[in-house]
């Protein structure tokens, strides 16, 4: 292979018509889509020779730990920096996500995400930072659980990727509910799991997922999205339950 | 806090930290970074770190490199991403309560000094809509990161440009220990970047060989019998090149030598080595439980930084704070494994309280500063914006970029020699010279311009190259990070003392501070023996 065709699609500015753009793209063994951006960076010309804007996308560590960098690469919403090109078909086909409002050509706001953590109170509430001693005891077994479940980079896949994450409802998204399981399954966190619980079930929460199961397939570490889903829904009833009966 | 029975205490800590950074830290503050470390473990572990565990169920610790110790708690290969999430959490707590705001996609672009010299804020851009506007505050915090972008594709973000350290050096911060670079004994260069393999590697038993004659050689274990793979990382970085370059045993003639982990139990790597493990298949396409992996040494943290002061991490200009790698404060020559993490934790906790503490004793609020300062500070950053974006020459700046990095990559590594030194300074003058007049901008418009901010992101790397090329070119003798074939040794008659490099019109100004070494006496750092520590 000697060079990489690319279509981008592009917005200069939020509210603007979008188009698409073909770059040529020299190719370089083990090169990435973030590699061919920043290519471009370095010489702004289009297939067509034409002089043109460097494409804006967002970006950060290189490594599949930020999440910055998620766009939709051949139709599928994944990270750029470890999308290789030698592994995708071309034209390679590159979109902005399009659940977030659009910023510039491949770069979205993606703001909400830590609004909707907001909204389940996604956080350890402690005394204060000072030293009171240390956290609770966990078992190996536990902690290998807990751990697996806190890799989320909050990259915005499962949003893209789910059918219900669309302008009529306000739900979360699974990141946000696998974020809950998460921290009710820490010694510490299970302190306050009811309060977060409550939080999945009012709207926007738990109801509004339609079981389509998108998200666990495109979430880049793997995580059993749909299963915590499950888990969550089955506190969600066991605490229905317990209020009609007056033990909550 | 030794819960293995080692003997381990927060005064070993201190030792082995001040030893691995060739005694040129201040050794107060790093007395009372390490005393505090255990409390802030705890911090971490109650607010959701998923630390490893013992079979009791407390937290785990390993051994990092330049200890004997296993000191370190962690959480897969992965600690400082879990401790970013659960600080995450609890900034969101005080959101929640309204205690703080968070300002997202905000560039910062000056600080707004008055005519006493005091910050009373700053001045910053927004990505999306380009609005610069003034952020008023009594004291501010620069946790700014670090600047391996300096040397293009390192272990570090792509986001660690240094760029704000940069800003603030040029409005007057003393920028200090520019020099110390850490580069890292063992790292995979990638399609983008550089990737860090941790010496989490090294604890669960990895070693690093060549092979001789056939044979496996372990030339960390032969040469540090006690330390082995976990001599400090300016060590063994140093043996590796020996190795690689005068043994010419580097693997397949590649400045490179093997990492191999894969004799232990693959269950057990993934457990406890998981992200290496997944990153190394990932992006090198190998899998580390079935064979060595190949590592070479690169950049990855700096140890110089802004000037803070050692009881309040105040900077020269009063109200404006530093902590994280953007300060210079608790690693001298060279930084020991954890130990960034470590210190920006408590170089931040520092922060926050003396600048409360700051506020509270400040005679004239911001409030009644003049707003002219504010107004002046919007205009002239709208102003060189607009001079930026004017510029038609022919470099493009992500080009001239990519020629700083390998200028920086080949000269101002781990071996360093004064005439090379000084050619380096003389091209990093053409560069400004370059980004001055002939830079020229791609793209000039209004809205989310990143162009723009990277031109602004260069210009600091570039005054900040300087400030390290110089700071070594000045330093005649060999120490920590820092070393130079043509004065191997450490000199202490001469050069205990910080570089404090100062920004005038014609360059860096340099001025040096003595070492305070009033806990430990400086004695010869020697990591083939395990030592006596005092």
């Amino acid at each position: 292979m000697k060079e990489v065709y690319f279509k981008i699609k592009r917005c200069l500015q939020r509210g603007r018509d979008s188009y698409w753009e073909e770059f040529v793209i020299p190719y370089r063994s083990e090169m990435t889509v973030v590699t061919a951006l920043r290519e471009i960076q370095k010489n702004p010309v289009n297939a067509r020779g034409q002089k043109t804007t460097p494409v804006v996308w967002e970006c950060s560590c290189l490594e599949e730990v930020c999440g910055a960098c998620s766009m939709i690469i051949n139709g599928r919403a994944r990270q750029a920096c470890s999308a290789f090109v030698a592994r995708l078909e071309q034209p390679i086909l590159l979109e902005p996500l399009s659940k977030f409002p659009l910023v510039r050509d491949l770069k979205v706001d993606r703001l909400e995400m830590s609004q909707n953590l907001r909204r389940v109170k996604s956080w350890i509430p402690v005394d204060g930072t000072h030293d009171v001693g240390p956290g609770p005891h966990q078992s190996v077994r536990h902690q290998q659980r807990v751990y697996q479940l806190s890799r989320c980079t909050h990259c915005g896949c499962c949003l893209e990727a789910c059918p219900q994450v669309n302008p009529h409802n306000d739900f979360v998204g699974a990141y946000v509910i696998s974020q809950v399981r998460w921290l009710n399954r820490l010694p510490s966190g299970a302190l306050n799991a009811e309060d977060r619980v409550d939080a999945l079930m009012a709207s926007g929460g738990l109801s509004e997922c339609s079981q389509a199961q998108n998200c666990v397939k495109v979430c880049p570490k793997g995580l059993p999205l749909a299963e915590s889903i499950i888990e969550m829904q089955k506190s969600a009833t066991l605490r229905l339950f317990k209020r009609s009966l007056g033990i909550s | 806090m030794d819960t293995k029975k080692e003997g381990d205490s927060p005064e070993r800590h201190f030792q082995e930290t001040i030893r691995g950074g060739d005694f040129l830290a201040h050794q107060p503050p790093v007395k009372r970074m390490c005393e505090a470390a255990p409390g802030l473990i705890h911090m971490l572990d109650r607010i959701g770190v998923p630390f490893h565990r013992t079979e009791e169920g407390w937290v785990d610790f390993r051994r990092l490199d330049g200890s004997l110790y296993h000191r370190a708690a962690f959480a897969g290969t992965t600690t400082g991403q879990h401790t970013h999430h659960a600080l995450a959490g609890q900034i969101r707590h005080h959101e929640s309560k309204g205690g703080v705001t968070l300002y997202e996609g905000w560039e910062f672009l000056s600080a707004v000094l008055d005519d006493q010299l005091m910050c009373r804020g700053v001045v910053a851009m927004n990505r999306a809509s380009m609005e610069i506007r003034a952020f008023k505050a009594d004291a501010v915090i620069f946790c700014t990161g670090g600047l391996g972008m300096i040397y293009g594709g390192s272990t570090p973000a792509i986001l660690s440009t240094g760029s704000a350290a940069g800003v603030l050096y040029q409005q007057g911060v003393y920028y200090a220990n520019g020099e110390f670079i850490q580069i890292h004994p063992s790292t995979f260069t990638g399609p983008d970047k550089s990737f860090l393999i941790s010496e989490a590697v090294v604890s669960e038993g990895g070693r690093y060989y060549v092979l001789r004659d056939k044979e496996p050689w372990y030339f960390l274990e032969e040469w540090y019998p006690p330390y082995g793979n976990l001599v400090p990382r300016d060590i063994a970085t140093r043996a590796i090149l020996k190795v690689v370059e005068n043994f010419h045993l580097g693997i397949e003639g590649e400045k490179e030598v093997c990492l191999d982990v894969s004799h232990r139990d693959p269950d057990s790597l993934y457990s406890r080595l998981g992200g290496i493990v997944e990153t190394y298949r990932k992006f090198a396409g190998q899998d580390p439980c079935r064979g060595p992996m190949r590592v070479r040494p690169n950049v990855h943290y700096s140890m110089g930084g802004l000037w803070v002061d050692s009881c309040r991490q105040m900077t020269n200009i009063p109200g404006l704070f530093a902590a994280g790698e953007c300060d210079y404060q608790y690693h001298g020559a060279n930084c020991l494994g954890g130990n960034a993490l470590l210190s920006s934790l408590y170089g931040g906790r520092v922060a926050g309280e003396s600048a409360f503490c700051y506020i509270k004793g400040l005679e004239k609020g911001t409030d009644s500063v003049d707003e002219g300062y504010f107004t002046r500070e919007i205009k002239k950053q709208t102003e060189d914006n607009q001079k930026i974006l004017q510029k038609q020459g022919s470099v493009n700046p992500h080009r001239l970029h990519q020629q700083l990095g390998t200028l920086m990559r080949e000269n101002v590594m781990t071996i360093r020699h004064n005439k090379v030194l000084a050619e380096t300074d003389e091209k990093l003058q053409e560069m400004m010279e370059q980004w001055e007049n002939n830079l020229t901008m791609t793209d000039v418009t209004h809205w989310a311009n990143d162009e723009l901010i990277f031109a602004r992101h260069l210009r600091s790397m570039l005054h900040l190259a300087r400030v390290i090329t110089l700071g070594a070119f000045r330093r005649n003798e060999s120490r920590g990070a820092h070393y130079k074939p043509e004065c191997p040794d450490r000199d202490d008659n001469y050069w205990l003392k910080m570089t404090k490099a100062k920004y005038t019109e014609k360059g860096p100004e340099f001025s040096y501070e003595e070492v305070d070494t009033s806990l430990m006496r400086p004695c010869v750092r020697d990591y083939t023996t395990s030592g006596v520590l005092v």
